[in-house]
């Protein structure tokens, strides 16, 4: 399968030509994609152990009795 | 205050489409840059990440920030990263014919401290899940800038590298503070 292709536009001449990315290109942005990805991650399981944990929070404050209301009023 | 736009290039993607466009040879004769871009690429989400690359180089993106809104939450982040992330633009899940729009700016792009961006862009999506973001970024390089590349990233619909999509077009414009 062909490398997938760029757009190389020359700003001082204004002549645009389509090329084959090289081997190296590919790698390098499958290797940033991957990145990313593992920075999103990352975010998101952050994200989601911040949630668990005001869960558990709200949980323990409804259980010495305060109520949905209140709750919500320490935030 | 700037007071001048001059258009250096533009570029639209063609039928084919094509994973990245790459603006070669910019100039050194203005103060600012000013890119705005308007991208749809055919990857199976609704959005689509774009990377930004200056001179071609893949370091020294050390400090980008992030707010976010998808239409349900607001989010914020950090990065490192060997690109500058310019967004999440629109991806095939998106409603049809409709493009990711955005605006980025390099003050001082030719001058020989490190380079600060801002970014400002927002999806289209009429559902309730739409992107838009603001990004702050920097290249701790001091060359001057003389080649922005803008680069999808991912697999398409296909199971082949992720394109931009035909109409897709972006325009740069220098400005000059005098």
């Amino acid at each position: 399968m062909p490398n997938p292709t760029k757009l190389i536009v020359d700003c001082s001449t204004g002549v645009t030509t389509e090329v084959e990315l090289t081997d190296e290109e590919v790698a390098q942005r499958e290797a940033d994609a991957a990145a990313f990805a593992e920075i999103k991650a990352a975010e998101e399981a952050a994200e989601a152990a911040k949630a668990a944990a005001k869960a558990s929070a709200e949980a323990k404050l409804a259980a010495l009795g305060l109520t949905a209301d209140e709750i919500s009023a320490l935030y | 205050m700037a007071n001048t736009y001059t258009l250096i290039s533009s570029s639209t993607v063609g039928s084919g489409g094509v994973s990245s466009i790459d603006f070669t040879s910019i100039p050194a004769t203005y103060t600012d840059l000013l890119v705005k871009y308007s991208l749809r690429t055919d990857n199976a989400n609704i959005f689509s990440l774009t990377f930004l690359y200056f001179n071609g180089s893949q370091t020294s993106y050390t400090a980008a920030k992030q707010l976010e809104g998808t239409g349900a939450a607001a989010a914020s982040s950090s990065f490192a990263t060997t690109y500058l992330y310019a967004d999440d633009g629109v991806g095939n899940s998106s409603t049809a014919n409709t493009f990711g729009n955005g605006e980025l700016y390099i003050p001082n792009y030719a001058g020989s401290n490190n380079k600060s961006t801002s970014t400002d862009s927002v999806g289209e999506n009429n559902a309730t899940t739409a992107y838009s973001q603001l990004i702050a970024g920097l290249w701790g390089n001091s060359a001057a800038i003389n080649r922005i590349t803008f680069s999808t990233s991912g697999t398409s619909l296909t199971g082949s590298a992720t394109k931009f999509v035909q109409y897709s077009t972006v325009y740069i414009y220098g400005i000059k503070n005098s």
